[in-house]
């Protein structure tokens, strides 16, 4: 147990989740233009992601960035590691490489009747900021 | 407040033989897109490409340069 409650909440997100997503605001309503573009390439994609909202409390920011050496955002995680914040994020999905990075099969290759069980719903925000 | 050519400038010199285009997106002077092209960045992942970007400013990422979008390239 660290001298943070913020810092072991964040690591155990990131941890626990194989893709979680730190942004401003909601997926489903984004407060930031950067946010929005993050979560579009993600729901383009069909990806299930675990999402945070950083905006309620300054000390979620300070503690992801501490972690990820990243100082903006939105920061997409995979499997434990830091892909990108939104820029890298949209030349990735425009690559293909995303789906990649994400386990997916690319869309263009995937068969329009691809099983949808596999897809699963989008998480609900973890809400570490009410768990403080 | 941060000027697009100052922003080149910082770049360009902390990068030797790096090219950078930095350009006000919103024009109120926070937001800003660079395409950075350095031969630093060969063999470097993009995250690691943009962090070697982003390091020049610092904690003035999020504070004076609220956004700094980035494409980067290794320079030829």
């Amino acid at each position: 147990m660290s001298e943070s409650p913020i810092h072991d909440a964040i690591a155990g997100a990131i941890a626990e989740n194989h893709t979680i997503l730190f942004l401003k605001g909601t997926p489903e309503a984004p407060a930031c233009g950067f946010s929005a573009r993050t979560v579009a390439a993600l729901q383009a994609l069909e990806a299930p992601f675990a999402a945070v909202d950083v905006l309620p409390d300054p000390r979620i920011r300070q503690e992801l960035s501490a972690i990820s050496n990243w100082p903006t955002i939105p920061q997409l995680f995979v499997d434990g590691e830091l892909v990108g914040g939104a820029d890298i994020v949209a030349e990735m999905y425009e690559t293909g490489e995303l789906s990649t990075v994400l386990g997916l099969e690319a869309p263009e290759d995937a068969p329009i009747e691809a099983p949808a069980a596999e897809v699963e719903p989008v998480a609900a925000p973890l809400q570490i900021e009410n768990r403080l | 407040m941060p000027r697009p050519a100052e922003l080149k400038a910082r770049i360009e010199a902390s990068l030797p033989g790096a090219t950078a285009e930095v350009e006000d997106w919103t024009g109120g002077g926070d937001h800003f897109r660079a395409t950075v092209a350095a031969p630093q960045f060969a063999g470097l992942s993009r995250i690691a490409q943009h962090r070697l970007v982003y390091d020049v400013f610092g904690a003035e990422i999020g504070g004076p340069i609220h956004a700094l979008s980035l494409t980067t390239k290794t320079a030829e």
